[in-house]
């Protein structure tokens, strides 16, 4: 049995069973990365000696019968999640060196769980791009076709799950750094409501924006993930003290009802936008019409202030990463400029040797907006656009469950096509950046294939903590358009 | 609108980042660009409209003021590029 080709709710049952060993998988999934992450370079940091030990530990769990869904499974992070005594980067040179003390609330349900954490994922630095081509480090190329990105800020995380070098990964989603590029390498990401899962422990890029998040190959193993990750901390004030449901109970829901008493929303300002690729919209039109056929009720709604999210998000997120990203100082951790003049000139050589060019882009946006006599005019208009955005879905969701939308403009794109103008690269987050500024959840799952063979996904959408209807939704799309075991060949 | 270099360099100054020249052209011109985009939000009415600075579950947040033990000094400086015992070490800031 080729072990890398496990869904993670397979590769638990067999674990269970006892078929299996997770040093047989973890070994598999080790040995994979080796022969193929050259071509990829979804990696930034894989710990081989420490995967193999927290494999023979679960295992040793599993023998003792004291194991869970998770024990024995190999994940992925992205380097922005910190890893006690693991190298966390989060893609830039500015952190290069650096070690955390402690385990982001994440990465220690898996450890508890006994997971097996396999490596560190790149990723566009300080997760500010949308096609990994900002990390300091090298490019991860899409794993259907190494010519093109594979999407980002999580690019590293959907390439590893598309490539099969782990059972699943987690991500972070600021504008869509999820579901954008699980939609380009063909996988499920899914954005939980903000204030589901906890973000103690995740580098932050803008805290009122950011969510962590599953990269997974089925529906299933995404809501498998969210089952372990949802929950209040205590240590992040904005987590939210809601109960977490059983989200596979939405596999149930479908497989009783398919998507009968549903009500599907399709925003009528994203159809009729210019720019949208042909393949894209035909992808979008059969998904349509299969909620259609699979029970569901379609309605359009309408969601007025969808030309004004890139000009709002471009605001706030910059607003808030300028202030975030100022703890990089040059004294308490990171990077530090050699033969200072003084404190001043220290502050300010680290800061530039240490951030590549976007970080400092949305740095220079971010203070510009933020400061004085430009406030109103930036921070604080786009602030009330925001609040008009989040009045605009809490609308929508007054006649519908679920919206529909496409998660990206255009199929992945070449390697290099972009990176000249930071505009147009904005541009292409136009359909994701919505559900980060109203908090809503998202979730982005396999579609169909562009004319070159680049996957496209589905995006949809539902109120907030209403992920299982995403869930139940998602799955009944999956399994009807048969493409969650479709896997490009390394 | 055009922002002009001698912009770029006050917010450099305040954002603490030293742009060298090669940079600050293409800055110019790359922020000129944004911000012409951003000036479509100057179309929207906002008038009454609450600003709202995210989507947290709204609700204070209340604990019990309990004593953890602290990381120490030696796990809070660990990944300090400059140490000297139990402090920071930073370039001289009295001069």
């Amino acid at each position: 049995m080729d072990l890398h080709t496990l869904t993670l709710a397979q590769a638990s049952r067999l674990l269970g069973e006892k078929k299996i060993s997770s040093l047989e998988l973890t070994r598999s999934f080790l040995d994979r990365i080796d022969t193929h992450d050259d071509a990829i370079n979804s990696f930034l940091s894989v710990d081989k000696a420490d995967a193999l030990a927290l494999a023979k530990a679960a295992d040793q769990q599993i023998a003792a019968g004291k194991h869970t869904v998770f024990t024995g499974i190999p994940v992925a992070m992205k380097d922005l999640l910190c890893t006690r005594g693991m190298r966390t980067t989060c893609g830039s040179k500015m952190l290069d060196n650096f070690i955390p003390r402690y385990d982001a609330t994440v990465v220690e349900k898996f450890k508890q769980a006994h997971g097996v954490i396999i490596g560190k994922t790149n990723m566009d630095e300080f997760a500010m791009g949308s096609s990994t081509e900002n990390s300091a480090y090298f490019p991860t190329k899409n794993p259907w076709n190494t010519d093109y990105v594979p999407g980002g800020s999580s690019g590293g995380s959907a390439a590893a799950v598309a490539a099969r070098f782990c059972c699943a990964a987690l991500g972070s989603d600021t504008g869509g750094s999820i579901r954008q590029p699980a939609s380009h390498c063909g996988v499920v990401g899914l954005k939980p409501t903000y204030g589901r899962v906890s973000r103690f422990g995740l580098v932050s890029y803008a805290s009122s924006l950011d969510q962590i998040g599953p990269i997974t190959r089925t529906v299933e193993d995404a809501a498998m993930v969210l089952n372990l990750i949802a929950g209040h901390d205590p240590k992040d004030s904005t987590s939210a003290p809601k109960d977490v449901p059983d989200f596979t109970d939405g596999l149930a829901a479908f497989d009783r009802d398919g998507l009968s008493g549903m009500t599907v929303g399709i925003p009528k300002e994203y159809l009729g936008m210019e720019g949208i690729d042909p393949d894209v919209l035909a992808v979008f039109e059969n998904a349509r019409r299969l909620v259609e056929d699979l029970g569901a009720a379609t309605v359009e709604v309408s969601l007025p202030h969808t030309q004004y999210v890139v000009a709002a998000y471009y605001i706030i997120a910059p607003c808030e990463a300028s202030s975030n990203l100022a703890r990089f100082d040059g004294v308490k951790y990171g990077f530090r400029a050699e033969q200072p003049r003084d404190l001043m000139d220290m502050y300010k050589h680290t800061r530039s040797e240490g951030f590549g060019q976007e970080v400092q882009r949305r740095i220079i946006i971010g203070t510009y907006a933020l400061s004085a006599g430009y406030y109103d005019a930036y921070y604080g208009k786009a602030s009330q656009v925001r609040a008009m955005i989040m009045a605009d879905f809490s609308k929508a969701f007054e006649t519908c469950d679920i919206l529909l939308a496409p998660v990206a403009p255009t199929p992945a794109f070449r390697i290099g096509e972009k990176t000249d103008d930071p505009l147009t690269m904005y541009l292409t987050d136009i359909f994701t950046l919505s559900a980060n500024m109203a908090g809503v959840p998202g979730i982005s799952v396999p579609g169909g294939f562009s004319a070159k063979g680049l996957p496209i996904g589905i995006q949809m959408m539902a109120g907030r903590f209403d992920e299982l209807s995403l869930v139940r939704a998602g799955y009944g799309m999956e399994k009807s358009l048969g493409l969650d075991q479709l896997f490009p060949t390394l | 609108m055009k922002i002009s270099r001698q912009e770029v360099e006050n917010i450099a100054h305040l954002a603490r980042l030293e742009i060298d020249d090669q940079h600050k052209e293409a800055l110019c011109e790359q922020l000129s660009s944004i911000l012409d985009y951003m000036d479509k939000l100057a179309h929207v009415d906002v008038t009454g409209v609450k600003p709202a600075s995210g989507a947290a579950f709204m609700q204070n947040v209340l604990r019990e003021d309990k004593v953890f033990p602290s990381p120490g000094p030696k796990v809070t400086l660990a990944n300090a590029p400059e140490k000297d015992e139990d402090y920071y070490l930073v370039p001289r800031v009295i001069t």
